[in-house]
C-alpha cells in the first residue's frame, strides 16, 4: 500500500526533471551577458553547471546549433513545414484566443510573441506530453533505465550516456525530430529487451502509444533476442530455459484466459452497470467477493474434512428424510457430514474400517502409522487456517480499497473532481444517462452555491431544533433496537423452557417438536426485515444536509441492530444450550447449534425473497397501477450490503458447528444474485443520489472485516478455548477443551517416541503461554504505528511537492519573460546595426 | 383489382417471412462467423501490448466485424490495412449515449479524424478497460477532455465538456463561474490552464476515477 502511495505522488519525477532541463536550455542560450546572468536564481547555476558537465560534447555541440539556427531566425519567419507546424501554429493561435479575456492579469501572455518563445513553449515537456511520440519515447526510456538500474541486471555504461535525458533539440528542431526519435527508440529497444519478460510486458502495457507502435517496439525486441541468442550460440541449457520461459509464457496466458472464462457473470454485470452505474454495481460486486471467499472456505474444509470423513464412514444413517429437513436442517440430515457430531475423534486408518460402530474407538496409534489422519487435529488446524487465511485476505483487500479510495492528501479541489471524473462511462441506458447529467447539473449549482455564499450561521433555535429531531431520532432507534434485544432473549429463554419441559414429557409429536425450532430465526428475521424500514422512516424525519452523513448514519444503525441481535443470539448458543445442553435432551450441543445457524441462513434468505417481492415487485406494482406514479422505487444498496453480511458473519459462525454450511451459503448467494438482479432489471429505476462507489465499497469490506469476521472468530475461538464439548460425538469428546487436541496428540507422539519430547515443550511452552500471544499483538501494533508514521511523511512530501510545483510555474513564468525581453532586446540590437549600416 | 392487391400483400408477406427466415438463419450461422483467423503471433503481440486476454480479443473482433461486415474481412492473418470511419463506431451500444464518444474515438485514432483500425479499436477498450492503470487512464482522459488539441485544458474546453455534461442545463453565468472556480482550484503552476500536470494531480487525488472511466466491453 505505501508503494502504491508513493507511485500516486501527485507529480512523477520524470515530467518535472525534463521541464527544468528544457528550460535551462534556452537560459544558457539567450542569457549571455554577465549582467544578465547575475539575474538568474543562484541554485539554477549549480543545475546549469551540473548540465554542462553532462552534456559534454554532444550538448555542446546541439547547443551552438541550436544558436545558430535562433540567429538565423531572428526575422521571426521560420521556415516551418510538416503537420507538426499546422498543429503548433493553431496551438499558437487558440493559446492567444482562449486568454484573451485574461491578457491584463497574466503578464505572460503578452501580445508580442515571438515565434522563438512559442516555439520553446510549445516544445515544453508538460505541453508535449501525452501527444508527442517522441517526449512519450524519451519518457519510457527513462523509466525502463531506471527499472533496469533498481534490478540491476546487466548494467552497461553504454546506457548511461548523457544524450538519453531528453533535451531540447529533440522536442524543437523540427528537421532532427525523426533522426533522434529513432535513435532514442533504438535505445528504449535496448532497455526494453534487456528487462526480464514481465516488467516488459507491463511497461509496454503501460505506455501511452498505439498499439500498431508498440507492435513495432516490441517486434524489434523480440528480433533483437533471437539475433542475440542465434549469434551467441547458447549453450544447451540456457537455450532450453529461453524454451521453457516462452513456454510458462504461453501457458501463463492461457491459464488466463481459463481464469477470465471461470469468472461468472460477466455479461449480466455489465447490464447491470450499464443501466444503474458503479454504485448499483458494487453490490453485486460485493455479492461476488463473498461467493468467493465462501467457496474458498468450502474447499479448504471440503479438502481436509469433509472428503477424508466422507471416505470414512463411521456409521449407517437409518432417519429417513420427511422433508421438513431441508428447512429446519434437523431430523436425517443431522448424523451426515454436514454437523460437528459425525466427525470421528480417532486417527483414520489407511484403508476403509471395517470394526464399525464403535463409536468411542480410539484406533491404536501405532497399527497406523504409515498413513493417518489425525481428525481432532485436521479439524482444530483447518478450522482455524481457513479463518486465518480468510482474515489475512480480508486485511489485505481492505488495505487496497483504502489506499485506492483514501487518498493521503484530502483535496480540495471538489468542482475540479465533479467535473472530470464523475461520468460514469460505464453508463449506456438512455434514461439512466439523463439521470446522472441532471444530478451532475444540480450537484455542481449545489457546490457552487455554496461556493458563493458563505455558509450562513443558523440561529440558536434552529439548531436546537435540528438537535432535537436528530436526539428523538437517535433514542426511537436506540430504544426500538434495545426493545428487540431484549424480546429475542426473552423469547429465546422461553424457547429453551419450552424444550426441556418438552424433553420431560416424551408424547409429543415429533414433527412439531422440529416445527418449533423454526420460531426464533423466524422472529429474528422479522425483525431484520422490519427494523430497518422503521429507521428509514425516522431517517425521512430528520433531515441531513450531506447525503453521505445520511447513508452513514443509516448504516451505523443498521450494524447496530444486526450485531446486537448476533450477540444475543451468540449468549444464546454459547452461555445457555452449551452448558445445559442434557437438559434438553442434546446428545450433541455442536449439531444443534450448527442446525440453528443452518435454519438462521435459510429464514434470511427466505426473508430476503419476501422483501423482495413484496418491497420491490408489489410496490413498483401498487405505485404504478394504484397511485399512477411514474417513479419506480430506488434499490437500496446500504441496506442489502448490510444483509449480506449477516448472512456472511452466520456462516463464518457455523463453519466450525456445520463444516458444509459454506455450500449452503453458496447456493443462497447464487440465489439471491439472480432474484436480486431480476428485481432490480424490473422493478428499479437508477438511484437519484450521488453514491460514492469507492468509499462505500472500502466501507462496505472494513465492515466485513471488523464486526463480522473479528466478532465470528471471536465466537468461535471462544468455543475452541473455554467451552467443553459435548462428551459423546465429535472428534473432540474425550477432551475438556477443543484446543486440547494439539496437547493431547503432543502427549502421544512424547509416548510413541521420546526423543520428540522437545517439540511437546516447545508445544507447551510457545503455544500454551499467553505472553507469545501479547507479542505478537505488539508486533502488529508496531507495524501499524510504522505504518501511520509514513503515510504522515508521504503527506508532508505532497505538500513540499506542491509547493515546488508553484515554485516551479514562477520560476517559468519568469524565465519565459526574460526570454522574451532578451530576444527583443537582440532584435533591438540588431535593427540598429542594420540601420547603422544602411547610414554608413 | 382487389384479388391483385390481395395475391400481391401476400407475396410480400411471404416475401417478408422468408426474409425473417434468413435473418434467423444468418444468426444462428454468425458465430461461426466470428471465428476468425488470427496468427498466433498476433495474439502473442496483442495480448502483449493490452490488457486483454485471448478471448477478448477474439470478442472484440467480432465487435469489430459486426460493425462494418463490409468494410472488415474475416481473414486477419496479413492484418490488413482497414479502418472503420467514426460515424460506424459512434453508433456501439457502449459509446451511443456517452456525451464524450466523438472525443473517444478521436483521440485513439491516429489521424485525429475518429477512423478506427482494429488496433486502435483493440486499444481504445483496452485503456477504458479494468486493468488499466491510472497514468495510462489519466493522459487518454486527459487528451479526451482537451477538446481543442492544444494540450492544455483551457476554458472553451471546459466549457464544453461542462455543457456535454450537464446537457447545457447550467446558465452561462453558471459555467463561467463554474469554470473559473475550477481552473482555480486545480491550476498549480498558475498560468490559468490545466495542463498535463495538474490534471494529473487532480486525477491521482479522485478516488472515483479509476471506476468510473471504465467501459465493459
Amino acid at each position: 500500500m505505501v508503494q502504491e502511495e508513493a507511485c500516486s505522488l501527485p507529480l512523477p519525477p520524470g515530467p518535472l526533471m525534463t521541464k527544468s532541463e528544457s528550460v535551462l536550455s534556452p537560459v544558457r542560450l539567450s542569457v549571455r551577458s554577465p549582467a544578465d546572468e547575475e539575474g538568474v536564481h543562484d541554485s539554477f547555476q549549480q543545475l546549469i553547471a551540473e548540465h554542462r558537465d553532462n552534456g559534454a560534447a554532444s550538448s555542446a555541440l546541439e547547443l551552438q546549433q541550436l544558436q545558430s539556427d535562433l540567429d538565423e531566425e531572428n526575422r521571426d519567419n521560420m521556415p516551418l513545414s510538416g503537420p507538426e507546424h499546422e498543429h503548433r501554429r493553431r496551438q499558437g493561435a487558440s493559446d492567444l484566443e482562449c486568454d484573451g479575456g485574461e491578457r491584463e492579469m497574466d503578464p505572460i501572455q503578452g501580445e508580442g510573441w515571438s515565434s522563438d518563445t512559442l516555439k520553446i513553449l510549445s516544445s515544453m515537456p508538460s505541453r508535449t506530453i501525452g501527444r508527442n511520440r517522441g517526449a512519450i519515447i524519451s519518457q519510457y526510456c527513462n523509466k525502463t533505465l531506471k527499472l533496469r538500474r533498481r534490478r540491476q541486471t546487466r548494467p552497461s555504461i553504454r546506457d548511461f550516456s548523457p544524450s538519453s535525458r531528453p533535451s531540447i533539440r529533440s522536442y524543437g528542431m523540427e528537421g532532427d525530430t525523426t533522426d533522434a526519435e529513432v535513435s532514442k527508440r533504438e535505445r528504449l529497444v535496448n532497455n526494453l529487451q534487456n528487462l526480464p519478460v514481465s516488467d516488459r510486458v507491463r511497461m509496454l502495457r503501460g505506455m501511452p502509444l498505439s498499439v500498431a507502435e508498440k507492435k513495432e517496439i516490441r517486434n524489434l525486441v523480440m528480433q533483437k533476442e533471437k539475433r542475440i541468442l542465434s549469434n551467441k550460440k547458447l549453450s544447451c541449457c540456457s537455450q532450453l530455459k529461453y524454451y521453457i520461459i516462452i513456454a510458462a509464457r504461453k501457458s501463463w496466458y492461457s491459464w488466463l484466459s481459463f481464469l477470465h472464462s471461470l469468472q461468472p457473470w460477466q455479461t449480466l454485470l455489465k447490464r447491470v452497470s450499464g443501466r444503474f452505474g458503479t454504485g448499483v454495481l458494487s453490490y453485486f460486486l460485493f455479492l461476488k467477493t463473498l461467493v468467493f471467499f465462501n467457496v474458498f472456505l468450502f474447499l479448504v474444509t471440503g479438502a481436509f474434512l469433509v472428503l477424508p470423513q466422507a471416505v470414512h464412514p463411521p456409521y449407517r444413517d437409518t432417519t429417513s428424510f420427511s422433508g421438513l429437513e431441508l428447512l429446519t436442517g434437523a431430523g436425517s440430515f443431522s448424523h451426515t457430514v454436514m454437523y460437528y457430531g459425525y466427525y470421528a475423534n480417532y486417527t483414520l486408518p489407511r484403508r476403509s474400517r471395517d470394526e464399525g460402530g464403535g463409536q468411542n474407538a480410539s484406533t491404536l496409534t501405532s497399527d497406523s502409522q504409515q498413513f493417518s489422519y489425525n481428525m481432532p487435529l485436521a479439524y482444530f488446524f483447518t478450522i482455524g487456517m481457513a479463518f486465518f487465511i480468510t482474515c489475512i485476505i480480508l486485511v489485505y483487500s481492505m488495505s487496497k480499497t483504502f489506499g485506492r479510495s483514501f487518498r493521503i492528501n484530502k483535496s480540495n479541489s471538489i468542482l475540479t473532481m465533479k467535473t472530470f471524473s464523475c461520468w460514469d462511462f460505464k453508463v449506456i441506458k438512455k434514461k439512466s444517462v439523463q439521470i446522472m447529467s441532471e444530478n451532475i447539473g444540480t450537484q455542481l449549482k449545489e457546490l457552487l452555491a455554496e461556493l458563493t455564499q458563505k455558509h450562513t450561521k443558523s440561529t440558536f433555535c434552529k439548531r436546537f431544533c435540528r438537535l432535537m429531531v436528530h436526539g428523538v431520532a437517535w433514542t426511537i432507534c436506540i430504544a426500538s433496537t434495545t426493545g428487540c434485544m431484549a424480546g429475542v432473549y426473552y423469547f429465546s429463554e422461553f424457547i429453551h423452557k419450552d424444550l426441556q419441559q418438552n424433553h420431560r414429557n416424551l408424547d409429543v409429536n415429533p414433527l412439531m417438536k422440529e416445527a418449533k425450532l423454526l420460531s426464533l430465526p423466524t422472529v429474528v428475521s422479522v425483525i431484520n426485515l422490519l427494523l430497518p424500514a422503521l429507521f428509514n422512516l425516522v431517517g425521512w424525519m430528520e433531515t441531513y444536509e450531506s447525503p453521505s452523513v445520511f447513508a452513514y448514519v443509516a448504516i451505523g444503525r443498521n450494524l447496530m441492530l444486526k450485531m446486537s441481535m448476533l450477540g444475543v443470539l451468540c449468549f444464546h448458543w454459547l452461555g445457555r444450550v452449551a452448558p445445559e445442553y442434557k437438559s434438553i435432551g442434546l446428545t450433541c450441543w455442536e449439531d444443534f447449534v450448527g442446525q440453528e445457524l443452518y435454519r438462521f441462513l435459510l429464514m434470511d434468505f427466505i426473508f430476503t425473497l419476501l422483501d423482495t417481492l413484496f418491497g420491490e415487485l408489489l410496490w413498483r406494482l401498487f405505485s404504478e397501477k394504484v397511485l399512477k406514479r411514474k417513479r419506480k422505487p430506488v434499490f437500496d444498496i446500504a441496506r442489502n450490503v448490510l444483509d449480506l453480511i449477516y448472512g456472511q458473519t452466520l456462516a463464518w459462525l457455523g463453519v466450525l458447528f456445520s463444516p458444509v454450511l459454506p455450500v449452503v451459503q453458496i447456493l443462497k448467494l447464487f440465489l439471491v444474485f439472480y432474484i436480486k438482479m431480476s428485481s432490480v432489471m424490473l422493478n428499479c429505476q437508477a438511484p437519484r443520489k450521488p453514491y460514492r462507489a469507492s468509499q462505500m465499497t472500502t466501507i462496505f469490506i472494513t465492515l466485513l472485516c471488523i464486526p463480522s469476521l473479528l466478532g465470528a472468530s471471536v465466537c468461535v475461538t471462544y468455543t475452541m478455548w473455554s467451552i467443553t464439548p459435548s462428551t459423546s460425538c465429535g472428534p473432540f469428546r474425550t477432551l475438556d477443551t477443543m484446543f486440547k487436541a494439539g496437547k493431547h496428540w503432543m502427549e502421544i507422539l512424547e509416548k510413541d517416541n521420546p526423543s520428540l519430547s522437545v517439540l511437546s515443550k516447545a508445544h507447551t511452552y510457545f503455544v500454551e503461554n499467553p505472553f507469545f500471544l501479547f507479542v505478537g499483538a505488539g508486533i502488529f501494533l508496531i507495524v501499524i504505528y510504522f505504518h501511520s508514521q509514513v503515510v504522515d511523511g508521504q503527506r508532508k512530501i505532497i505538500s513540499l511537492l506542491q509547493d515546488q510545483i508553484q515554485n516551479e510555474g514562477e520560476d517559468k513564468k519568469f524565465l519565459i519573460n526574460r526570454l522574451q525581453s532578451v530576444h527583443k532586446q537582440k532584435q533591438d540590437a540588431g535593427k540598429r546595426l542594420k540601420s547603422q549600416d544602411s547610414t554608413c | 383489382m382487389i384479388l391483385h392487391r390481395c395475391v400481391i400483400v401476400s407475396i410480400l408477406c411471404k416475401f417478408r417471412l422468408h426474409l425473417k427466415g434468413f435473418v434467423i438463419m444468418f444468426s444462428a450461422i454468425k458465430p461461426s462467423i466470428q471465428s476468425i483467423c488470427f496468427s498466433h503471433a498476433v495474439f502473442l503481440s496483442l495480448q502483449d501490448c493490452t490488457f486483454f486476454t485471448r478471448k477478448e480479443i477474439l470478442r472484440l473482433h467480432g465487435r469489430y466485424h459486426e460493425l462494418a461486415p463490409h468494410l472488415v474481412p474475416m481473414d486477419y492473418t496479413n492484418e490488413p490495412d482497414c479502418k472503420i470511419p467514426l460515424a460506424l463506431i459512434v453508433n456501439m451500444p457502449e459509446l451511443k449515449e456517452n456525451p464524450f464518444r466523438n472525443r473517444i474515438v478521436e483521440s485513439f485514432s491516429e489521424d485525429g479524424m475518429g477512423n478506427l483500425s482494429f488496433n486502435e479499436f483493440v486499444d481504445m477498450f483496452s485503456v477504458l478497460s479494468e486493468m488499466a492503470p491510472r497514468e495510462l487512464k489519466a493522459i487518454y482522459a486527459f487528451k479526451i477532455y482537451d477538446f481543442n488539441v492544444d494540450n492544455y485544458l483551457c476554458k472553451e474546453d471546459l466549457e464544453k465538456t461542462l455543457n456535454k455534461l450537464t446537457k447545457e442545463e447550467l446558465t452561462p453565468e453558471e459555467v463561467e463561474l463554474v469554470c473559473e472556480k475550477t481552473i482555480e482550484e486545480a491550476d498549480l503552476d498558475g498560468d490559468h490552464k490545466l495542463s498535463f500536470a495538474d490534471f494529473e494531480n487532480m486525477i491521482s487525488r479522485a478516488p472515483d476515477f479509476l471506476s468510473t472511466f471504465h467501459i465493459r466491453i
